[in-house]
């Protein structure tokens, strides 16, 4: 593995030279993607990115959890997690790009 | 909310570009990820999440069906760890 690790920068240079829109344009539109997606999942809206993958929003029950160093119960409150589902597709090329 | 309705929104907002730059622009971004990862590589999104591989031991696994033990490889898989801010405003933050 190479063990790089990109940031929207990366992403701002792929569209960049993808289409031909200024840096700071590109950068923008990265920006909206991400701000759209989480605007809907905050929503509680599921994303569903075909041959990407889903976002989806699951609520939690509330639980009593235990501090590991103290052995301390502590209340843990209802809350809502984002699970990610990769799709087929991503499964696929993860799994090839990868092996050996 | 589907990738269509992205594509559309983000059109919406940029009414000077052309909807098919847009739908290379939001595949584009979707694709880089999903290169990035297959070569092994971190993708941190700020605020929002970050993609990384991780991997799975060879393990010996069972038909369901038949009980039987079947020897699965070692593999890597893609897993998203969402980001503080997205958790925070899920949760009304």
């Amino acid at each position: 593995m190479s063990d790089n690790t990109l940031t929207r920068m990366d992403l701002s240079e792929a569209v960049f030279r993808e289409v031909g829109l200024s840096r700071n344009e590109s950068a923008q539109l990265v920006e909206g993607v991400l701000q759209h997606m989480s605007d809907a999942l905050a929503r509680g809206e599921t994303v569903k990115i075909s041959s990407f993958g889903t976002f989806s929003v699951r609520d939690k029950a509330a639980r009593v959890g235990r501090n590991p160093k103290t052995g301390d119960e502590v209340p843990i409150h209802p809350r809502r997690v984002l699970t990610f589902r990769p799709s087929h597709l991503m499964k696929e090329r993860v799994a090839q790009g990868n092996k050996g | 909310m589907i990738r269509s309705e992205l594509i559309q929104k983000i059109s919406e907002e940029n009414p000077h570009l052309f909807q098919r730059d847009v739908e290379r622009i939001v595949n584009t971004i979707f694709d880089e990820i999903i290169e990035a990862m297959a070569r092994g590589d971190r993708v941190e999104l700020r605020g929002f999440g970050a993609f990384s591989v991780k991997k799975r031991d060879a393990r010996t696994g069972r038909n369901p069906r038949t009980g039987e033990s079947v020897p699965v490889e070692e593999k890597h898989v893609p897993f998203f760890k969402t980001g503080k801010l997205l958790r925070d405003r899920l949760n009304g933050g």
